[in-house]
């Protein structure tokens, strides 16, 4: 319940946090909520020399459009993303995701960047993120480079940031006025994930002309589940009309055997929670 | 005041808010965590990692050089000094019991156990110390798995030879209560119908919310402890008996204690650790440990297999239950660990008028947590065995499972009834607590939804789960206690003290930690010495105020403890009857006493009790030959068990595609006897529900094929939440108890004991005609979906739990990037 | 040590702290509010529930560090003048707690609820207090605490409110 010591810098800027990064190099971890690092702390699980505290970098956080994408600041916290219109407008999935995340108290500290640079395969913005063809922007010494979210997630907790680099920001391509539902399949409500399920959805008129799917927890990081969304070009928006879609959605992933269930049962739940979140988006 | 005054409203069966919740809901609480004494020091704990392993060395010199650090111990250092954790239950004469020293010097026998204590200034390099401990070990073969430890194939405790540690039976025959069950089963296998079934009661956590938390001063002429426990009377008897220190040198306090559910019933090492601690170093210390420490060494509850042989006729009477037990104590006997499966003992023939009986349980010691009372303490897993099966014997039948229960139960005319297990029933209704549960469920409307949905093939079905049950509680009658071979009694002690202001301080030996007794007991003793409710203050829980008492469990507090304060009061009464005489110039025979005042007969004169208790205190005028003082107490040893019962109706969907369960109704009709709080008793019954609901769906404690608990933090090991469960329909159909005086029969354990087979049969019920006819507890929605498709009762559960937290050092792997 | 300053339940408090220590650490042990409770080490549990700047937080989930220059409301600073906060007065009421040890964060999570959703269903109360554990009430009462608060909230004062 007690972290083992460390050092601690709170830093103003994105260049002093991370020329902080640069001297410390592989003694320092980054928090940005700390909903996620605060818990491996406490129970001694890790030990870092120093902690650089990006809570105090204002320019990381918020909502801003730019075009035809979103730009979201790496702190924006998930009560913000549940209740920003930009959000609600042009990236409804990452809303969705936003408010099945954890718990209130949690949500109104933890972050959507620190969510997605924790890469817990059952963290809900990741898949969410990785449906809607997400980029992330990472800030390092020789500039900033932008990396989008099939490159993102490398692995469980290893994504793309390098040593001496920070998430600054994600940018979305906007995805006004399509559906979305974020499925998520729970034994208890403050669970993380067994399986979830992303889906945004352009319908119209009962029919669905794109569709883009993403699964949580159904392996070491966020999977898109391409070949249902194939076949949902064109399907109808019914329960029989995504149900061979859906059907799919398991296809070529490898998820974890654990207390909540064996790799067998979630592929069959993928399936089951890919066609429930396909027609809620739809509908929606 | 004259004899005119207002009668006071009666108090028995009012809705008082409670005494207790101006503190707790302002923070103005004293848990033993809140508090610090002068130069008090921190404790740390240094716990084994492996289930099963000698101790080769201990190099503790990096830990003592760290800042700040006070001490470093090990069980060498302390040798007998330690004391040893008490089995006070020993259920046979050639029980197995190994030595339990709260901090072994040469191995552990679990995961968790404690081989080193770091004292330091603060908790914080308490903690970094511990982690400079350096402790070798040489691992030994664990015995894990309760079947197989059972069979001696590796052995928990070398030196004992076996694993297992007693075999208690009872047999109806053999005791002259009932018929030979071998007989019936045999009758049945030819014309009958035999329904045998194995059934799982799994490992739990009790779980109390305030993790358990031990002060102890050794300034002052009595050494004071005070710890989150529920038995601050035993454990002072036990930390006597056992290390050495005389009774009366010790103290005892269990300050505010947050929840027990039988999980703060033991007499713990960190107790008995920070005990020694503090009388070598003679500095106050405090021990707090982590919700990780308390879910992997505190003890754990259930654990059993159950193998059941049900005999009955065709038409559904039963003619004979035989029930067979395997019981995990874990690594050591606990306080009571033996004899919480034979509490069960009594209760697997339940309301049902079985004319054959016989029960064995067999105790296991494994390598893991030990196990000890968890709510309910073997009526939960009787009445889960007992009601399960009723419902596979309707199935059988192709009856209602209502209707079979009804055939088999004991009518109402027939109390006080003498069941086949032995016990007398004093009073109770079986008829009316159905009938009325069945109104308030609507029964025949969800039957006729029920069948709806299995026509039209709903990918959703409905089930419905019924539990009869009755239970014993109000522990205990010393007399049957000693029969048994507890260690103590069963009485409980109380007194009550006529302050000079006319307030009443009221002290019990019971020891609350959430059930309200501040509040039910003054208004017991409100309406007993008609003085006002606010004008009562109930004392526990500290050993030099209550310097009597055995404490709070088993749902004896109100039964065992609230008639000791009735007598108690009454003696008050008795004892200021001559006084009022002598001061309103009557005949005692004229004086009677009514709704808090003495008057005397066919006058208008009079003193109410109050009055009296100043006269008393001034002490100018009383009666010769008679003390000044109308304080009294009482020891009341019960002459019975108290049965509560009830039926609970449970209606449950199930998601065929998923697996998942969600509860939709949950009907609860109690018979307690009379209600003194209705308000606190739909508290218990509530949160009982609840914990039975948790078994039945969501938890179990689970350990790896190494012996590491991998259910070991909230994360893994489920409790539900607001968002995880439904709002009750409670009601409660009433036959007093004839044992007490109040009529009262304990209400804390019931609806965890009802609540558990309610919900399994209702998912059961749901997918039966999917030719399903048991899933494993929890019923995940995983062995719900199972179950459905292919024939097991779902599997068992992956010893594996989701890495959420990354354990790597900082840069190794680019997990950098902010914390969540 | 980093010297941290602050505002606890209406007070000005400064101290040099440990980065390591926990907001929760720092209310208990340096300032005496022992009200508010660590049930758990996972951030489960939800017992040390407080306001930082008017939001609930998980005073286990934030170093004290990360309060400076904030606000922070705590379960002791809830009642003002000696009259409890209606939602104390509503729990108070309904049997809305047993032990009491979940009590201090299961109220100052439902303040906050009702701060967000002045009139909640009942499904949206048992959603609202999903971050916080009871091991005694089976919930029933809690959720009908928060429902009586939102019920007998003045006509002017929203039950969350301070």
């Amino acid at each position: 319940m007690i972290p083992a010591k460390f050092d601690y810098v709170a830093p103003t800027s994105i260049e002093d946090a991370l020329s902080a990064l640069v001297q410390h190099g592989d003694d320092a971890k980054i928090m940005a909520g700390g909903q996620s690092l605060l818990p491996v702390l406490r129970m001694r699980l890790n030990a870092p020399e120093i902690v650089i505290d990006l809570g105090r970098i204002d320019s990381l956080r918020g909502v801003r459009e730019d075009g035809d994408a979103l730009v979201i600041g790496a702190l924006t916290t998930h009560a913000e993303m549940v209740t920003n219109d930009l959000v609600h407008q042009h990236a409804l999935l990452l809303s969705k995701a936003a408010a099945e995340v954890a718990d209130s108290q949690v949500r109104h500290r933890g972050t959507f960047g620190g969510s997605c640079a924790h890469a817990d395969p059952a963290g809900d913005m990741g898949s969410a993120a990785l449906a809607l063809d997400a980029e992330f922007v990472i800030a390092g010494a020789g500039g900033t480079r932008s990396v989008p979210a099939s490159d993102f997630f490398v692995d469980l907790f290893e994504t793309a940031i390098g040593e001496d680099e920070i998430l600054t920001e994600i940018r979305v391509p906007k995805r006004t006025g399509w559906g979305a539902h974020y499925e998520k399949f729970v034994r208890v409500a403050h669970q993380w994930p067994i399986v979830a399920v992303a889906a945004t959805v352009n319908a119209s008129e009962g029919t669905i002309s794109e569709a883009r799917v993403a699964l949580t927890n159904m392996g070491s990081k966020p999977l898109r589940a391409t070949a249902t969304e194939r076949a949902l070009a064109g399907a109808a928006a019914t329960e029989d009309g995504v149900r061979a879609a859906a059907d799919q959605a398991a296809e070529g992933t490898n998820p974890p055997s654990d207390l909540n269930g064996d790799s067998d049962y979630r592929k069959h739940l993928a399936t089951v929670l890919t066609r429930r979140a396909v027609v809620a988006a739809a509908g929606a | 005041m004259t004899a005119t005054a207002e009668r006071p409203a009666a108090e028995v069966g009012k809705d008082r808010r409670r005494k207790e919740d101006q503190r707790l809901v302002t923070g103005r609480t004293r848990w033993t965590d809140n508090l610090t004494l002068p130069g008090m020091v921190h404790l740390a704990m240094v716990r084994s990692p492996f289930a099963h392993a000698k101790i080769s060395s201990i190099d503790a010199s990096a830990a003592k050089s760290a800042p700040n650090v006070v001490g470093v111990f090990t069980g060498a250092d302390f040798g007998d000094e330690l004391g040893v954790c008490i089995n006070a239950w020993p259920i046979t004469p050639e029980q197995v019991t190994p030595n339990h020293s709260p901090m072994p010097a040469d191995r552990v026998a679990f995961a968790g156990e404690i081989v080193a204590v770091v004292v330091a200034r603060t908790a914080a390099e308490a903690r970094d110390a511990a982690e400079l401990v350096d402790v070798e070990y040489d691992e030994l073969p664990a015995a894990l798995d309760l079947k197989e430890a059972a069979n001696d194939t590796v052995l928990s405790h070398p030196d004992s030879g076996t694993n297992k540690s007693a075999l208690w039976v009872f047999d109806s025959g053999e005791a002259g209560t009932g018929g030979d069950v071998e007989q019936a089963i045999t009758k049945a296998r030819a014309d009958g119908i035999v329904i045998e079934r194995e059934y799982r009661q799994q490992r739990l956590i009790p779980a109390f919310m305030e993790p358990r938390s031990v002060v102890v001063d050794p300034t002052g002429e009595q050494l004071t402890m005070w710890s989150a426990t529920q038995i601050p009377h035993i454990l002072r008897f036990a930390l006597a008996a056992t290390t050495g220190v005389p009774e009366s040198k010790i103290r005892v306090i269990a300050p505010d204690v947050g929840g027990g559910f039988g999980g703060k019933l033991q007499a713990t090492p960190e107790e008995w650790i920070a005990w020694a601690v503090a009388r070598r170093i003679q500095k106050p210390v405090k021990y707090t440990e982590t919700r990780s420490e308390s879910l992997q060494s505190a003890h754990h509850g259930r654990d059993q297999w159950q193998k059941l042989t049900l005999a009955a006729t065709k038409d559904g009477t039963v003619t004979g239950f035989k029930v067979d037990l395997l019981a995990d104590l874990g690594a050591y006997v606990a306080i009571v660990g033996g004899g919480v499966p034979v509490l069960g003992a009594f209760m697997f023939n339940a309301i049902y008028k079985f004319p054959s009986y016989r029960f064995s349980c067999q105790t296991v010691l494994t390598n893991k947590a030990w196990t000890d009372a968890y709510r309910g303490a073997g009526r939960p897993e009787a009445t889960y065995a007992v009601e399960r099966i009723m419902d596979e014997l309707a199935a059988e039948v192709g009856a209602d499972p209502l209707e079979i229960r009804e055939k088999n139960w004991i009518p109402h005319e027939e109390f006080p009834f003498t069941t086949v297990a032995g016990l007398t029933y004093d009073s109770g209704n079986y008829e009316a607590a159905t009938a009325k549960a069945k109104a308030m469920f609507d029964y025949d409307a969800l039957r006729a939804e029920q069948k709806k949905r299995r026509d039209a093939g709903d990918p959703v079905q409905l089930g419905i789960g019924i539990s009869t049950f009755t239970e014993m509680c109000g522990l205990a009658p010393s007399r049957v206690l000693g029969t048994l071979d507890y260690g103590a009694g069963g009485w409980e002690h109380a007194s009550v003290r006529m302050l000079a202001t006319g307030k009443v301080e009221v002290v019990t030996g019971t020891s609350a930690h959430g059930q309200g007794h501040e509040t039910a007991f003054s208004q017991i003793v409100a309406d007993r010495l008609g003085v006002p409710f606010e004008d009562v203050e109930i004392l526990h829980g500290d050993t030099q105020v209550s310097h009597k008492g055995l404490d709070t469990y088993g749902s004896r507090s109100l039964t065992v403890g609230g008639e000791a304060l009735v007598r108690a009061a009454d003696k008050v009464i008795e004892k200021a009857k001559p006084i009022a005489a002598h001061l309103l110039e009557a005949n005692v025979d004229d004086v009677e006493f009514s709704a808090g005042t003495f008057s005397v007969k066919g006058t208008d004169q009079g003193k109410t009790i109050q009055e009296i208790a100043l006269s008393t205190f001034a002490a100018h005028d009383y009666p010769e030959g008679i003390e000044p003082n109308i304080d009294a107490e009482s020891t009341y040893d019960p002459v019975n068990f108290s049965f509560p019962h009830g039926t609970h109706l449970c209606a449950m969907e199930v998601d065929t595609e998923t697996g998942q369960t969600t509860m939709r109704k949950y009907v609860a009709c109690d018979d307690i006897g009379t209600i003194i709080n209705p308000l606190i008793v739909s508290g218990q019954v509530h949160g009982g529900l609840v914990q039975g609901i948790a078994q039945a769906l969501w938890e179990e404690a689970v350990y790896d094929d190494s012996g590491t608990l991998v259910s070991g933090s909230f994360v893994d090991y489920l409790l539900p939440t607001a968002a995880d469960t439904i709002s009750f329909d409670i009601d409660h159909t009433t036959s007093p108890s004839t044992t007490n005086s109040l009529g009262t029969k304990g209400v804390g354990e019931a609806g965890t004991i009802a609540s558990t087979p309610a919900v399994v049969n209702a998912i059961v019920d749901a997918v039966r005609h999917r030719g399903v006819t048991d899933i494993l507890m929890p019923c995940t929605p995983e062995r719900v979906w199972k179950a459905i498709n292919s024939s097991g009762p779902g599997g068992s559960t992956e010893a594996a739990a989701m890495p959420h937290f990354d354990t790597e050092e900082p840069g190794t792997s680019s997990t950098e990037g902010a914390g969540a | 040590m980093t010297q941290i300053s602050l505002t606890v339940d209406g007070t000005q408090v400064t101290d040099d702290v440990e980065p390591r220590m926990l907001l929760v650490q720092y209310l208990r042990e340096k300032l005496g509010k022992t009200g508010t409770v660590i049930g758990c080490d996972t951030s489960n549990c939800g017992a040390c529930t407080v306001h930082l700047d008017g939001r609930s937080v998980k005073s286990c989930n934030v170093l004290a560090v990360q309060a400076d220059g904030h606000e922070v409301t705590t379960i002791e600073g809830l009642a003002t003048d000696g009259q409890l906060h209606p939602v104390q007065e509503a729990f108070r009421e309904c049997h809305g707690l047993q032990c009491g040890f979940c009590t201090p964060g299961m109220i100052m999570q439902s303040v906050d609820l009702l701060n967000e959703n002045p009139h909640p269903t009942e499904q949206e109360v048992r959603l609202g207090l999903e971050g916080n554990l009871c091991r005694c009430t089976g919930y029933h009462n809690i959720v009908k605490s928060v429902l009586y608060a939102a019920e007998h909230a003045g006509q002017d004062e929203k039950a969350g409110a301070r």
